[in-house]
């Protein structure tokens, strides 16, 4: 694998991350359930989903952390190398 | 008299664990403002993450959101799911993360003091450290009159209002005095950990007595048949989108939240804490704005100038619990105020007392400062708030304490740009943070629109904030003295 295949699968890993957390932040609201009363196991729908959503976000930032996009978002390399 | 004696012994206790607190983080603090203000940036994932969310709550969580989910439906849990377990998550990367990264490397404790060097400003130092006094003086004001109120509340007026409040800003001054971040930090992670604790005891209390967490929702939608469809009414899309937006992006520039930025120890607890933020968001607002709507199914009636959560528990529950869930929301209100006061010291004395009155003024003479400046901010609130209401000039702080968040969040779209676009310039910085204000506070003050589009007012102010600092960023040009490469945006 050369460099130019490096940067490309980083781009790319990249994109998918944004995109993730626009998903993140688009739904965090069930749009789709508006209006919708039904009520599951004692709560509304709604809040189900709400449940799950944050338990996604926090899965979704647990592998964020773990991989070199979180490194390569705030341009750490540089700061550091001053 | 009973029940006051338990009420009053809960209360005190905790204040005095507070204040035993404080004294054993002050053996520990040395003198140098770096550790009084940040404690040295050693600071751990589990006490990062009680501190931020413990500075985060404030009356609010307790009073005001249940109060929300009790008129108009518990949807106000996804507002604050979006606002804070997401965009604020995202916004302590963005933000967060490189200014513990610029932080570190350069030695900032302010941040104004950061945009100060960033474009060689002492004006946008200056101006950045003086909008953010202007709202968060009338902000400690606001939950010291709510400190006050719940003593009131609590003790059924035996303990009157102005020897509530005094009793909370002097035990605050003496921890905050003493110990700094440290003292702050630890009594936070106490509080946190306090209010989660007591918030689960006491839905698990109400649905015991309610008939279970099912017969809760069947009561409230049958009352209110509204509450369990999401939206409508107060709830419409632009109403919620407008509110979490303008909140999340207020809430990190807030001093005392943007000063934690600065803390962590090393990156993995900010790995960790990026993590474990929306768990911990859904462990406490669900359950704390479920009561609030639950309490509508089982006829509380809540009298003007009351709170939901306390009416709701003195009715189901035994006095001396009721007793630790106000003791809960003082603490909410304590540990939002301790770390605000010692944030506005730390802004007034580095970048307001330092670069403009005593440029050279001895580290000693600067940590002195500082400690005077917490008891004069909280002695100055205090009295403010004891004037309040009485019909002076001095009503104004309330409005400024209410709008707040919108205020702070004119500040946030210039320091992302700040951080991440090479081309911003002092004065696209100036102009744009200005003009922002400028705009939103005629908007607070004066007979103007509170919606554009059915967009609010502090959203287009924010957009105004980023087109006034690129146009003006495009047309000037940066000074020489100018750091961007520190900030790893030099390359562009």
């Amino acid at each position: 694998m050369n460099d130019y295949h490096r940067v490309m699968i980083r781009t790319r890993t990249d994109a998918v991350w944004i995109a993730a957390f626009a998903l993140l932040v688009a739904f965090a609201v069930p749009w789709f359930l508006w209006r919708n009363a039904t009520v599951v196991a004692g709560l509304p729908l709604w809040l189900w989903w709400h449940i799950g959503w944050m338990v996604l976000a926090s899965a979704t930032f647990y592998a964020f952390a773990r991989g070199g996009a979180w490194e390569r978002g705030v341009d750490a390399g540089v700061i550091r190398r001053g | 008299m009973a029940d006051l004696g338990i009420s009053l012994g809960v209360v005190v206790g905790y204040l005095v664990v507070a204040l035993a607190i404080g004294l054993v983080a002050y053996r520990l603090t040395d003198r140098s403002a770096e550790d009084y203000y940040l404690a040295s940036r050693s600071v751990g994932t589990v006490v990062l993450l009680f501190t931020t969310f413990a500075t985060l709550l404030s009356a609010f969580t307790f009073f005001g959101g249940p109060n929300l989910a009790f008129a108009a439906g518990p949807e106000w849990i996804l507002v604050m799911g979006l606002m804070d377990g997401i965009l604020f998550a995202l916004l302590w990367y963005a933000i967060g993360y490189k200014q513990w990264l610029v932080g570190k490397a350069n030695g900032y404790v302010t941040l104004g003091e950061m945009l100060g060097d960033r474009f060689d400003s002492t004006a946008l130092r200056g101006l950045v450290a003086g909008v953010s006094l202007l709202w968060l003086f009338p902000y400690v004001m606001l939950q010291q009159i709510g400190a006050g109120q719940a003593l009131v509340g609590l003790t059924d007026g035996a303990v009157p209002y102005w020897a509530g409040a005094a009793l909370i800003t002097v035990f605050m001054v003496a921890y905050v005095g003493l110990s700094g971040l440290r003292g702050v930090a630890w009594t936070d992670t106490l509080q946190g950990v306090f209010m989660l604790g007591v918030i689960w005891l006491a839905v698990g209390w109400i649905a015991t007595v309610g008939g279970g967490v099912s017969a809760l929702t069947a009561g409230m939608t049958d009352a209110a048949p509204g509450f369990a469809a999401l939206g409508g009414g107060l709830y419409s899309p632009q109403w919620m989108i407008g509110t979490a937006v303008v909140i999340a992006f207020g809430v990190a520039a807030f001093p005392q939240v943007n000063q934690r930025f600065f803390m962590a120890d090393r990156v993995e607890t900010l790995k960790r804490s990026f993590a474990l933020w929306p768990v911990l968001v859904l462990l406490l607002f669900v359950p704390a704005f479920l009561l609030g709507s639950w309490a509508v199914g089982l006829g509380i009636e809540v009298p003007d100038g009351s709170n939901v959560l306390p009416v709701l528990l003195t009715e189901y529950t035994p006095a001396w619990f009721a007793a630790l869930v106000i003791a809960g929301a003082l603490a909410a209100m304590m540990s939002s105020s301790d770390s605000m006061l010692l944030s506005g010291s730390s802004y007034f004395t580095r970048d307001l007392y330092r670069p403009f009155v005593a440029p050279d003024a001895s580290d000693a003479r600067e940590g002195w400062v500082a400690r005077v400046g917490v008891a004069v901010f909280a002695g100055s609130t205090f009295l403010a708030s004891l004037f309040v209401g009485s019909g002076g000039g001095l009503d104004t702080l309330v409005t400024l304490g209410d709008t707040a968040f919108g205020g702070y969040a004119q500040l946030t779209i210039p320091l992302l740009l700040a951080l991440y676009w090479g081309g911003t310039t002092e004065w696209g910085m100036i102009a744009g943070v200005g003009s922002a204000e400028a705009v939103y506070l005629a908007h607070v003050f004066l007979p103007m629109p509170t919606t554009y589009l059915t967009w609010d007012f502090a959203l287009w102010c924010m957009l105004l904030s980023l087109v006034v600092t690129v146009a003006v960023s495009t047309v000037t040009a940066s000074a020489p003295a100018e750091n961007a490469e520190k900030f790893g945006v030099g390359a562009d």
